[in-house]
Protein backbone atom coordinates (compact mmCIF):
# COMPACT_ATOMS: atom_id res chain seq x y z
CA UNK A 1 0.00 0.00 0.00
CA UNK A 2 3.03 2.60 0.87
CA UNK A 3 6.45 2.01 0.33
CA UNK A 4 7.05 4.47 3.23
CA UNK A 5 4.32 4.20 5.19
CA UNK A 6 5.72 6.14 8.16
CA UNK A 7 6.67 9.18 6.34
CA UNK A 8 3.69 9.06 3.64
CA UNK A 9 1.46 9.40 6.98
CA UNK A 10 3.31 11.36 9.11
CA UNK A 11 1.10 13.92 10.84
CA UNK A 12 0.89 17.38 10.03
CA UNK A 13 3.12 18.78 12.75
CA UNK A 14 6.22 16.44 12.52
CA UNK A 15 5.98 16.88 8.87
CA UNK A 16 6.06 21.14 9.31
CA UNK A 17 8.93 20.14 11.57
CA UNK A 18 10.95 18.21 9.05
CA UNK A 19 9.90 20.24 5.76
CA UNK A 20 11.03 23.55 8.15
CA UNK A 21 14.61 22.09 8.90
CA UNK A 22 14.85 20.91 5.44
CA UNK A 23 13.98 24.26 4.47
CA UNK A 24 16.97 26.23 6.26
CA UNK A 25 19.27 23.47 5.13
CA UNK A 26 18.43 24.05 1.47
CA UNK A 27 18.54 27.45 1.79
CA UNK A 28 21.72 27.79 4.07
CA UNK A 29 23.61 25.83 1.39
CA UNK A 30 22.09 27.46 -2.04
CA UNK A 31 23.27 30.70 -0.55
CA UNK A 32 26.96 29.25 0.14
CA UNK A 33 27.51 26.99 -3.16
CA UNK A 34 25.20 28.64 -5.93
CA UNK A 35 26.44 32.51 -6.63
CA UNK A 36 23.25 33.13 -8.78
CA UNK A 37 21.28 32.55 -5.44
CA UNK A 38 23.63 33.97 -3.02
CA UNK A 39 23.20 37.13 -5.39
CA UNK A 40 19.36 36.49 -5.35
CA UNK A 41 19.09 36.65 -1.62
CA UNK A 42 21.75 38.98 -0.75
CA UNK A 43 19.34 41.55 -3.40
CA UNK A 44 16.64 40.73 -1.11
CA UNK A 45 18.55 41.37 2.15
CA UNK A 46 17.47 37.87 3.35
CA UNK A 47 20.36 34.77 3.94
CA UNK A 48 19.88 31.51 5.44
CA UNK A 49 18.79 32.88 9.10
CA UNK A 50 15.94 34.63 7.79
CA UNK A 51 13.92 31.39 8.07
CA UNK A 52 12.53 30.59 10.88
CA UNK A 53 9.43 29.49 10.14
CA UNK A 54 7.68 28.23 7.22
CA UNK A 55 5.48 30.85 6.33
CA UNK A 56 9.33 32.93 5.68
CA UNK A 57 9.64 30.93 2.32
CA UNK A 58 7.22 34.49 0.85
CA UNK A 59 11.08 36.46 1.33
CA UNK A 60 12.97 33.90 -0.71
CA UNK A 61 13.17 34.98 -4.58
CA UNK A 62 11.39 33.20 -7.17
CA UNK A 63 12.48 30.90 -9.88
CA UNK A 64 11.74 31.10 -13.60
CA UNK A 65 12.35 29.21 -16.53
CA UNK A 66 14.96 31.59 -17.71
CA UNK A 67 16.83 31.61 -14.64
CA UNK A 68 17.59 28.01 -15.74
CA UNK A 69 18.33 29.37 -19.44
CA UNK A 70 20.36 31.84 -17.99
CA UNK A 71 22.53 30.09 -15.45
CA UNK A 72 22.59 27.02 -18.10
CA UNK A 73 24.57 24.86 -17.72
CA UNK A 74 25.80 24.10 -14.39
CA UNK A 75 24.95 28.04 -12.69
CA UNK A 76 22.39 26.05 -10.22
CA UNK A 77 25.06 23.41 -9.29
CA UNK A 78 25.69 23.15 -5.53
CA UNK A 79 27.93 20.41 -5.25
CA UNK A 80 31.73 19.81 -6.88
CA UNK A 81 31.34 18.40 -10.39
CA UNK A 82 32.89 14.90 -9.28
CA UNK A 83 29.71 14.69 -7.09
CA UNK A 84 27.32 14.39 -9.69
CA UNK A 85 26.44 11.26 -11.39
CA UNK A 86 23.61 12.33 -13.94
CA UNK A 87 22.74 14.76 -16.00
CA UNK A 88 19.30 14.92 -17.15
CA UNK A 89 18.53 17.87 -19.89
CA UNK A 90 14.72 18.77 -21.36
CA UNK A 91 13.78 17.60 -25.30
CA UNK A 92 13.75 19.97 -28.20
CA UNK A 93 14.17 23.56 -27.86
CA UNK A 94 15.40 27.09 -29.73
CA UNK A 95 18.66 27.44 -27.78
CA UNK A 96 19.59 26.03 -24.95
CA UNK A 97 17.50 23.15 -22.91
CA UNK A 98 17.14 23.16 -19.35
CA UNK A 99 19.61 21.04 -17.26
CA UNK A 100 19.39 19.13 -14.07
CA UNK A 101 22.19 16.92 -12.23
CA UNK A 102 21.95 14.72 -9.62
CA UNK A 103 24.49 13.19 -6.74
CA UNK A 104 24.21 9.42 -6.01
CA UNK A 105 22.20 10.24 -3.07
CA UNK A 106 19.79 13.04 -5.36
CA UNK A 107 19.20 9.94 -7.28
CA UNK A 108 18.37 7.19 -4.80
CA UNK A 109 15.79 9.67 -3.00
CA UNK A 110 14.45 9.55 -6.60
CA UNK A 111 14.07 5.86 -7.35
CA UNK A 112 12.43 6.26 -3.48
CA UNK A 113 9.87 8.78 -4.40
CA UNK A 114 9.03 6.97 -7.91
CA UNK A 115 9.18 3.38 -5.43
CA UNK A 116 6.22 5.45 -3.56
CA UNK A 117 4.53 6.40 -6.50
CA UNK A 118 4.54 2.42 -7.87
CA UNK A 119 3.68 1.00 -4.87
CA UNK A 120 0.63 3.68 -4.43
CA UNK A 121 -0.68 2.20 -7.37
CA UNK A 122 -0.52 -1.33 -6.35
CA UNK A 123 3.08 -2.22 -7.90
CA UNK A 124 5.22 -5.09 -5.80
CA UNK A 125 8.21 -7.21 -5.98
CA UNK A 126 6.98 -10.41 -8.62
CA UNK A 127 4.91 -7.66 -10.95
CA UNK A 128 6.14 -7.18 -14.58
CA UNK A 129 6.59 -3.15 -15.34
CA UNK A 130 6.98 -2.40 -18.87
CA UNK A 131 7.96 1.51 -19.23
CA UNK A 132 7.30 2.59 -22.37
CA UNK A 133 8.42 6.71 -21.31
CA UNK A 134 11.57 7.37 -23.78
CA UNK A 135 14.86 6.51 -22.15
CA UNK A 136 17.26 8.97 -23.08
CA UNK A 137 18.31 12.60 -21.37
CA UNK A 138 14.53 12.80 -21.00
CA UNK A 139 13.76 12.16 -16.98
CA UNK A 140 10.85 10.05 -17.62
CA UNK A 141 12.72 6.70 -18.70
CA UNK A 142 15.42 6.01 -16.12
CA UNK A 143 13.49 8.31 -13.17
CA UNK A 144 10.58 5.23 -13.84
CA UNK A 145 13.05 2.69 -14.17
CA UNK A 146 14.98 3.32 -10.98
CA UNK A 147 12.21 3.41 -8.90
CA UNK A 148 10.49 0.19 -10.14
CA UNK A 149 13.65 -1.64 -10.30
CA UNK A 150 14.07 -0.52 -6.54
CA UNK A 151 10.50 -2.47 -5.80
CA UNK A 152 12.06 -5.29 -7.26
CA UNK A 153 9.51 -5.33 -9.73
CA UNK A 154 10.86 -6.63 -13.11
CA UNK A 155 11.26 -3.75 -15.32
CA UNK A 156 10.97 -4.13 -19.56
CA UNK A 157 13.10 -1.52 -20.36
CA UNK A 158 10.82 -0.96 -23.80
CA UNK A 159 11.17 3.16 -24.01
CA UNK A 160 8.57 4.93 -26.28
CA UNK A 161 7.84 3.40 -30.17
CA UNK A 162 7.13 0.03 -32.03
CA UNK A 163 3.88 -0.90 -30.72
CA UNK A 164 3.65 -3.98 -32.27
CA UNK A 165 6.77 -4.62 -30.01
CA UNK A 166 4.83 -3.55 -27.40
CA UNK A 167 1.85 -5.34 -27.65
CA UNK A 168 3.34 -8.57 -28.27
CA UNK A 169 5.61 -7.99 -24.70
CA UNK A 170 2.63 -7.11 -22.95
CA UNK A 171 0.59 -10.62 -24.34
CA UNK A 172 3.75 -12.87 -23.85
CA UNK A 173 5.33 -11.81 -20.86
CA UNK A 174 1.90 -10.94 -18.63
CA UNK A 175 2.99 -7.61 -18.15
CA UNK A 176 1.15 -6.28 -14.72
CA UNK A 177 1.91 -2.62 -15.03
CA UNK A 178 2.11 -0.25 -17.38
CA UNK A 179 4.31 3.78 -17.22
CA UNK A 180 4.14 5.76 -20.22
CA UNK A 181 2.12 8.97 -21.78
CA UNK A 182 -1.65 9.19 -21.89
CA UNK A 183 -1.59 9.68 -25.15
CA UNK A 184 1.07 6.30 -25.87
CA UNK A 185 -0.86 4.22 -23.75
CA UNK A 186 -4.18 5.28 -26.01
CA UNK A 187 -2.00 4.44 -29.37
CA UNK A 188 -1.10 1.12 -28.05
CA UNK A 189 -4.82 0.72 -27.00
CA UNK A 190 -5.63 2.07 -30.96
CA UNK A 191 -3.22 -0.55 -32.16
CA UNK A 192 -4.16 -3.47 -30.45
CA UNK A 193 -7.36 -3.27 -31.82
CA UNK A 194 -6.30 -2.82 -35.05
CA UNK A 195 -4.56 -6.11 -34.78
CA UNK A 196 -7.99 -7.69 -33.18
CA UNK A 197 -5.94 -7.94 -29.86
CA UNK A 198 -8.00 -6.90 -26.70
CA UNK A 199 -5.96 -6.12 -24.18
CA UNK A 200 -8.29 -5.28 -21.23
CA UNK A 201 -9.33 -8.79 -21.43
CA UNK A 202 -6.37 -11.04 -22.52
CA UNK A 203 -3.78 -9.17 -21.08
CA UNK A 204 -2.76 -9.46 -17.38
CA UNK A 205 -2.36 -5.75 -17.12
CA UNK A 206 -3.25 -4.41 -13.63
CA UNK A 207 -2.30 -0.67 -13.47
CA UNK A 208 -0.85 2.28 -15.38
CA UNK A 209 1.17 5.27 -14.27
CA UNK A 210 0.32 8.09 -16.93
CA UNK A 211 2.10 11.45 -17.25
CA UNK A 212 4.62 14.00 -19.07
CA UNK A 213 1.26 15.46 -20.42
CA UNK A 214 -1.71 16.39 -19.52
CA UNK A 215 -5.06 13.73 -19.28
CA UNK A 216 -8.61 14.89 -18.97
CA UNK A 217 -11.31 12.50 -16.98
CA UNK A 218 -12.68 11.31 -20.36
CA UNK A 219 -9.24 10.32 -21.48
CA UNK A 220 -8.22 8.40 -18.68
CA UNK A 221 -11.36 6.27 -19.04
CA UNK A 222 -10.73 5.53 -22.38
CA UNK A 223 -7.36 4.58 -21.52
CA UNK A 224 -8.61 2.75 -18.82
CA UNK A 225 -11.29 0.85 -21.06
CA UNK A 226 -9.07 0.08 -23.61
CA UNK A 227 -6.03 -1.63 -21.53
CA UNK A 228 -8.50 -2.64 -18.94
CA UNK A 229 -6.21 -1.37 -16.05
CA UNK A 230 -6.17 1.17 -13.17
CA UNK A 231 -4.88 4.58 -14.93
CA UNK A 232 -2.96 6.85 -12.16
CA UNK A 233 -2.01 10.58 -12.72
CA UNK A 234 1.34 11.60 -11.81
CA UNK A 235 3.50 14.53 -12.12
CA UNK A 236 6.76 15.46 -12.27
CA UNK A 237 9.17 18.17 -14.19
CA UNK A 238 12.83 18.11 -14.81
CA UNK A 239 13.64 21.24 -13.13
CA UNK A 240 12.57 19.96 -9.76
CA UNK A 241 12.95 16.24 -10.32
CA UNK A 242 11.19 14.44 -12.79
CA UNK A 243 8.81 11.86 -12.52
CA UNK A 244 8.03 11.56 -8.58
CA UNK A 245 6.65 14.88 -7.66
CA UNK A 246 3.32 14.10 -7.32
CA UNK A 247 0.91 11.23 -7.82
CA UNK A 248 -2.62 9.42 -7.54
CA UNK A 249 -3.31 7.16 -4.74
CA UNK A 250 -6.27 4.30 -6.21
CA UNK A 251 -8.94 6.46 -5.16
CA UNK A 252 -8.06 8.66 -8.09
CA UNK A 253 -9.02 11.93 -6.75
CA UNK A 254 -6.25 14.35 -6.51
CA UNK A 255 -2.60 13.83 -7.00
CA UNK A 256 -0.28 13.75 -3.38
CA UNK A 257 2.61 15.89 -3.68
CA UNK A 258 5.58 14.41 -1.68
CA UNK A 259 5.39 17.08 0.95
CA UNK A 260 8.35 15.68 2.79
CA UNK A 261 10.76 16.71 -0.65
CA UNK A 262 8.73 19.50 -1.57
CA UNK A 263 7.55 22.98 -0.01
CA UNK A 264 4.11 23.10 -1.83
CA UNK A 265 2.49 26.98 -2.30
CA UNK A 266 0.42 28.16 -4.52
CA UNK A 267 0.32 31.55 -5.37
CA UNK A 268 -1.52 33.99 -7.59
CA UNK A 269 0.13 34.30 -10.77
CA UNK A 270 -0.20 37.92 -11.25
CA UNK A 271 0.50 39.13 -7.98
CA UNK A 272 2.95 36.46 -6.63
CA UNK A 273 0.92 36.60 -3.40
CA UNK A 274 -0.68 33.08 -1.89
CA UNK A 275 -3.73 32.09 -3.13
CA UNK A 276 -6.62 32.07 -1.15
CA UNK A 277 -7.13 28.36 0.49
CA UNK A 278 -8.75 26.26 -2.20
CA UNK A 279 -8.45 29.29 -4.99
CA UNK A 280 -7.09 27.98 -8.63
CA UNK A 281 -3.43 29.11 -8.42
CA UNK A 282 0.20 28.55 -10.08
CA UNK A 283 2.23 25.83 -8.35
CA UNK A 284 5.35 26.74 -6.97
CA UNK A 285 7.56 24.02 -5.87
CA UNK A 286 11.21 24.19 -3.11
CA UNK A 287 13.49 21.50 -3.00
CA UNK A 288 13.80 20.28 0.48
CA UNK A 289 16.17 17.54 0.06
CA UNK A 290 17.81 17.88 -3.37
CA UNK A 291 21.70 18.10 -2.95
CA UNK A 292 22.89 19.01 -6.58
CA UNK A 293 20.35 21.49 -7.97
CA UNK A 294 18.61 23.07 -4.84
CA UNK A 295 15.61 25.08 -6.48
CA UNK A 296 13.89 27.89 -4.61
CA UNK A 297 10.44 28.36 -5.34
CA UNK A 298 9.89 27.23 -8.72
CA UNK A 299 7.24 28.65 -11.11
CA UNK A 300 5.72 25.76 -12.80
CA UNK A 301 3.01 27.70 -14.43
CA UNK A 302 0.97 24.75 -14.31
CA UNK A 303 -2.26 26.00 -12.93
CA UNK A 304 -3.72 23.71 -9.70
CA UNK A 305 -5.87 23.89 -6.87
CA UNK A 306 -5.10 21.99 -3.38
CA UNK A 307 -7.61 19.48 -2.03
CA UNK A 308 -8.08 20.51 1.47
CA UNK A 309 -9.90 17.15 3.28
CA UNK A 310 -7.29 14.50 3.76
CA UNK A 311 -7.52 11.43 1.22
CA UNK A 312 -8.92 7.94 2.66
CA UNK A 313 -5.59 6.45 1.65
CA UNK A 314 -4.22 7.82 4.64
CA UNK A 315 -1.29 9.38 3.31
CA UNK A 316 -1.23 13.00 5.06
CA UNK A 317 0.27 14.77 2.03
CA UNK A 318 -1.75 17.35 0.09
CA UNK A 319 -3.11 16.34 -2.81
CA UNK A 320 -3.38 18.59 -5.79
CA UNK A 321 -6.15 19.00 -8.86
CA UNK A 322 -4.79 17.89 -11.86
CA UNK A 323 -3.53 20.74 -13.92
CA UNK A 324 -5.91 22.56 -15.29
CA UNK A 325 -3.74 25.10 -17.42
CA UNK A 326 -0.71 26.84 -17.78
CA UNK A 327 0.22 30.35 -17.20
CA UNK A 328 2.10 30.51 -19.91
CA UNK A 329 1.31 30.06 -24.08
CA UNK A 330 3.10 26.48 -23.78
CA UNK A 331 1.22 23.13 -25.09
CA UNK A 332 2.47 20.12 -24.50
CA UNK A 333 2.67 18.10 -28.29
CA UNK A 334 3.22 14.73 -27.85
CA UNK A 335 4.93 15.13 -24.63
CA UNK A 336 7.43 17.71 -25.72
CA UNK A 337 6.89 21.34 -24.56
CA UNK A 338 6.13 23.54 -27.64
CA UNK A 339 6.64 27.20 -26.68
CA UNK A 340 4.46 29.69 -30.21
CA UNK A 341 7.34 31.70 -29.41
CA UNK A 342 9.85 29.32 -31.04
CA UNK A 343 7.43 28.95 -33.68
CA UNK A 344 7.54 32.58 -34.95
CA UNK A 345 11.31 32.40 -34.52
CA UNK A 346 11.45 29.86 -36.91
CA UNK A 347 8.86 30.73 -39.09
CA UNK A 348 10.83 34.12 -39.14
CA UNK A 349 13.53 32.62 -39.97
CA UNK A 350 12.04 31.58 -43.32
CA UNK A 351 12.73 34.02 -46.25
CA UNK A 352 9.57 34.97 -47.91
CA UNK A 353 7.15 34.28 -45.31
CA UNK A 354 4.72 36.38 -43.67
CA UNK A 355 4.13 36.61 -40.13
CA UNK A 356 0.71 35.43 -40.39
CA UNK A 357 0.56 32.60 -38.94
CA UNK A 358 -1.35 30.09 -36.89
CA UNK A 359 -0.62 27.17 -34.53
CA UNK A 360 -3.58 24.24 -34.96
CA UNK A 361 -2.78 21.26 -32.30
CA UNK A 362 -5.24 18.06 -32.92
CA UNK A 363 -5.69 14.83 -31.94
CA UNK A 364 -5.88 11.88 -34.51
CA UNK A 365 -6.47 8.82 -33.31
CA UNK A 366 -4.73 9.42 -29.85
CA UNK A 367 -1.64 11.38 -31.56
CA UNK A 368 -1.10 14.98 -31.17
CA UNK A 369 -0.40 16.59 -34.48
CA UNK A 370 0.92 19.98 -34.99
CA UNK A 371 0.20 22.03 -37.57
CA UNK A 372 1.37 25.46 -38.28
CA UNK A 373 -0.85 27.34 -41.26
CA UNK A 374 1.24 30.24 -42.79
CA UNK A 375 -0.31 32.68 -45.01
CA UNK A 376 1.13 32.63 -48.72
CA UNK A 377 2.07 36.03 -50.01
CA UNK A 378 1.79 37.59 -53.23
CA UNK A 379 5.65 37.43 -53.00
CA UNK A 380 6.13 33.45 -52.13
CA UNK A 381 3.65 32.71 -55.11
CA UNK A 382 5.54 32.14 -58.25
CA UNK A 383 2.95 29.94 -60.35
CA UNK A 384 4.88 26.34 -59.98
CA UNK A 385 3.81 23.80 -57.53
CA UNK A 386 7.22 22.71 -56.71
CA UNK A 387 8.95 25.83 -54.97
CA UNK A 388 5.63 25.81 -53.06
CA UNK A 389 5.59 22.15 -51.72
CA UNK A 390 9.42 22.89 -51.16
CA UNK A 391 8.41 25.70 -48.76
CA UNK A 392 6.29 23.66 -46.94
CA UNK A 393 9.02 20.99 -46.36
CA UNK A 394 11.50 23.80 -45.99
CA UNK A 395 9.61 25.07 -42.81
CA UNK A 396 8.19 22.05 -41.55
CA UNK A 397 11.88 20.91 -41.25
CA UNK A 398 13.11 23.87 -39.97
CA UNK A 399 10.10 23.37 -37.61
CA UNK A 400 11.15 20.03 -36.66
CA UNK A 401 14.67 21.27 -35.96
CA UNK A 402 13.55 23.52 -33.38
CA UNK A 403 10.50 21.95 -31.76
CA UNK A 404 12.19 17.87 -32.16
CA UNK A 405 8.72 17.02 -33.25
CA UNK A 406 7.38 17.23 -36.84
CA UNK A 407 4.93 19.61 -37.95
CA UNK A 408 3.02 20.04 -40.88
CA UNK A 409 3.39 23.16 -42.64
CA UNK A 410 0.10 24.40 -45.06
CA UNK A 411 0.10 27.52 -47.00
CA UNK A 412 -3.05 29.56 -46.89
CA UNK A 413 -4.33 32.56 -48.70
CA UNK A 414 -3.62 35.24 -47.14
CA UNK A 415 -6.39 37.23 -44.73
CA UNK A 416 -7.76 33.53 -43.64
CA UNK A 417 -6.33 33.74 -40.61
CA UNK A 418 -7.89 36.08 -38.20
CA UNK A 419 -6.49 38.85 -37.47
CA UNK A 420 -7.02 41.43 -33.81
CA UNK A 421 -6.17 44.44 -32.51
CA UNK A 422 -4.23 43.12 -29.56
CA UNK A 423 -2.22 39.58 -29.18
CA UNK A 424 -3.12 37.37 -32.19
CA UNK A 425 -4.82 34.25 -30.94
CA UNK A 426 -2.06 32.30 -31.99
CA UNK A 427 -3.29 28.97 -31.01
CA UNK A 428 -6.02 26.64 -31.91
CA UNK A 429 -5.80 23.48 -29.42
CA UNK A 430 -8.69 21.49 -30.84
CA UNK A 431 -7.78 18.95 -28.27
CA UNK A 432 -10.41 18.27 -25.51
CA UNK A 433 -7.73 18.09 -22.32
CA UNK A 434 -8.23 18.29 -18.44
CA UNK A 435 -11.11 21.18 -18.73
CA UNK A 436 -13.87 18.72 -17.02
CA UNK A 437 -15.30 20.54 -13.84
CA UNK A 438 -14.69 17.47 -11.96
CA UNK A 439 -11.27 18.10 -11.09
CA UNK B 1 -4.45 37.06 -88.00
CA UNK B 2 -2.93 35.74 -85.13
CA UNK B 3 0.31 33.95 -85.37
CA UNK B 4 0.89 30.58 -84.23
CA UNK B 5 3.02 31.10 -81.45
CA UNK B 6 2.83 33.99 -79.51
CA UNK B 7 3.67 34.95 -75.78
CA UNK B 8 0.60 35.29 -73.63
CA UNK B 9 -0.17 36.72 -70.08
CA UNK B 10 -1.08 34.06 -68.14
CA UNK B 11 -2.80 34.59 -65.08
CA UNK B 12 -2.17 32.07 -62.20
CA UNK B 13 -4.50 31.69 -58.99
CA UNK B 14 -3.34 30.22 -55.14
CA UNK B 15 -6.49 28.06 -54.43
CA UNK B 16 -7.07 26.11 -50.87
CA UNK B 17 -7.85 23.11 -51.58
CA UNK B 18 -11.14 22.82 -49.92
CA UNK B 19 -14.72 22.51 -51.61
CA UNK B 20 -16.03 25.71 -53.22
CA UNK B 21 -13.19 27.72 -53.16
CA UNK B 22 -12.84 27.04 -56.87
CA UNK B 23 -16.42 27.95 -57.50
CA UNK B 24 -15.90 31.46 -55.69
CA UNK B 25 -13.35 32.07 -58.16
CA UNK B 26 -15.20 31.22 -61.59
CA UNK B 27 -17.79 33.01 -60.02
CA UNK B 28 -15.81 36.22 -59.35
CA UNK B 29 -14.83 36.24 -63.12
CA UNK B 30 -18.84 35.12 -64.46
CA UNK B 31 -19.64 38.22 -63.04
CA UNK B 32 -17.69 40.39 -64.77
CA UNK B 33 -18.03 39.02 -68.07
CA UNK B 34 -15.28 37.17 -68.16
CA UNK B 35 -14.99 34.39 -70.52
CA UNK B 36 -12.18 32.26 -69.72
CA UNK B 37 -10.02 30.76 -72.67
CA UNK B 38 -7.68 28.35 -71.32
CA UNK B 39 -7.88 26.53 -67.78
CA UNK B 40 -5.46 24.18 -65.88
CA UNK B 41 -6.18 23.27 -62.45
CA UNK B 42 -3.01 21.50 -60.68
CA UNK B 43 -3.49 20.05 -57.28
CA UNK B 44 -1.05 19.63 -53.94
CA UNK B 45 -2.44 17.62 -51.23
CA UNK B 46 -3.08 21.34 -49.47
CA UNK B 47 -3.70 24.03 -52.16
CA UNK B 48 -4.15 24.09 -55.79
CA UNK B 49 -2.87 26.28 -58.99
CA UNK B 50 -5.15 27.60 -61.76
CA UNK B 51 -3.42 28.73 -64.35
CA UNK B 52 -5.85 30.81 -66.87
CA UNK B 53 -5.64 32.27 -70.09
CA UNK B 54 -8.34 35.25 -69.90
CA UNK B 55 -9.17 37.62 -72.50
CA UNK B 56 -7.46 40.81 -71.14
CA UNK B 57 -5.20 39.45 -68.42
CA UNK B 58 -4.39 42.82 -66.44
CA UNK B 59 -8.55 43.24 -66.02
CA UNK B 60 -8.83 39.69 -65.12
CA UNK B 61 -5.93 40.29 -62.10
CA UNK B 62 -7.48 43.52 -60.84
CA UNK B 63 -10.82 41.97 -60.33
CA UNK B 64 -9.37 38.59 -58.65
CA UNK B 65 -7.34 41.33 -56.53
CA UNK B 66 -10.09 42.79 -55.29
CA UNK B 67 -11.78 39.62 -54.43
CA UNK B 68 -9.05 38.94 -52.35
CA UNK B 69 -7.29 36.22 -54.41
CA UNK B 70 -3.05 35.80 -54.43
CA UNK B 71 -1.90 35.97 -58.30
CA UNK B 72 0.60 35.66 -59.94
CA UNK B 73 1.05 37.06 -63.78
CA UNK B 74 3.65 34.86 -65.86
CA UNK B 75 4.40 34.83 -69.60
CA UNK B 76 3.97 31.97 -71.26
CA UNK B 77 3.86 30.51 -75.20
CA UNK B 78 0.46 30.22 -77.04
CA UNK B 79 0.62 27.62 -79.56
CA UNK B 80 -2.00 26.93 -82.65
CA UNK B 81 -1.81 23.30 -84.20
CA UNK B 82 -3.65 21.30 -86.00
CA UNK B 83 -6.24 19.04 -84.55
CA UNK B 84 -5.10 15.83 -85.39
CA UNK B 85 -3.03 12.67 -84.07
CA UNK B 86 0.54 13.75 -84.10
CA UNK B 87 -0.49 17.39 -83.66
CA UNK B 88 1.22 17.80 -80.47
CA UNK B 89 4.13 16.19 -81.33
CA UNK B 90 5.28 17.60 -84.50
CA UNK B 91 3.98 21.50 -83.01
CA UNK B 92 5.41 21.34 -80.12
CA UNK B 93 6.79 18.40 -78.05
CA UNK B 94 9.37 17.29 -80.79
CA UNK B 95 10.77 20.68 -81.52
CA UNK B 96 11.34 21.56 -77.89
CA UNK B 97 12.72 17.94 -77.27
CA UNK B 98 15.04 19.00 -80.50
CA UNK B 99 16.24 22.20 -78.92
CA UNK B 100 17.16 20.81 -75.22
CA UNK B 101 14.15 22.35 -73.43
CA UNK B 102 12.00 21.20 -70.66
CA UNK B 103 8.87 21.66 -70.46
CA UNK B 104 7.64 23.03 -67.40
CA UNK B 105 3.75 22.76 -67.79
CA UNK B 106 1.21 22.45 -70.76
CA UNK B 107 -2.11 22.38 -70.78
CA UNK B 108 -4.88 22.85 -74.10
CA UNK B 109 -7.97 24.45 -74.99
CA UNK B 110 -10.16 24.73 -77.87
CA UNK B 111 -10.17 27.06 -80.79
CA UNK B 112 -13.07 28.96 -82.76
CA UNK B 113 -10.85 27.65 -85.73
CA UNK B 114 -12.70 24.28 -86.55
CA UNK B 115 -9.51 21.65 -86.82
CA UNK B 116 -7.36 23.64 -85.03
CA UNK B 117 -6.55 22.97 -81.22
CA UNK B 118 -4.53 25.57 -78.59
CA UNK B 119 -1.77 24.50 -76.33
CA UNK B 120 -0.52 27.04 -73.55
CA UNK B 121 2.65 25.88 -72.81
CA UNK B 122 5.63 26.94 -70.00
CA UNK B 123 9.21 26.75 -70.78
CA UNK B 124 12.08 28.34 -68.53
CA UNK B 125 13.77 29.72 -71.09
CA UNK B 126 10.46 31.36 -73.33
CA UNK B 127 12.83 33.04 -76.29
CA UNK B 128 14.03 29.66 -77.18
CA UNK B 129 11.34 27.97 -76.83
CA UNK B 130 9.52 30.28 -78.61
CA UNK B 131 12.26 30.00 -81.43
CA UNK B 132 12.33 26.33 -81.46
CA UNK B 133 8.61 26.11 -82.01
CA UNK B 134 8.71 28.89 -84.70
CA UNK B 135 11.20 27.26 -86.83
CA UNK B 136 9.27 24.05 -86.31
Amino acid sequence: MYWNEEAETIPREKLEAIQLQRLQDTVQRAYENVPFYRQALDERGVNPQSIRALSDVAVLPFTTKQDFRDTYPFGLMAVPIDRVVRIHASSGTTGKPVTAYYTQKDLDNWANLMARVLTAGGLRKGDLLQNAYGYGLFTGGLGAHDGAQLIGAAVVPSSVGNSRRQILLIQDLGVTGLACTPSYALIIGETARELGVDLATTSKLRVGFFGAEPCSEPMRKEIEDVLGLKALDIYGLTEILGPGVAHECLNQKGLHLAEDNFLVEVIDPETGQKAAPGQKGELVLTTLTKEAMPILRYRTRDIVSLYPDQCPCGRTFVRMTKITGRTDDMLIVRGVNVFPSQIEDALLRVDGLEPHYQIVVDRDSHLDELEVWVEVSEDIFTDEMAPLETLELKVGKELETVLGIWTKVRLVEPGTLERSEGKAKRVIDRRELGTTKDN
Amino acid sequence: MASPVSRVKQVSVFIENRPGRLVEMLRVLENKDINIQALSLADAPDFGIVRMILPDADQGIDVLHQAGFTIRKTDVLRVEMPHRPGGLVDTVAEPLARAGLNIEYLYASVDPAPGQAVVVVKVRDLDAAEKALTLG
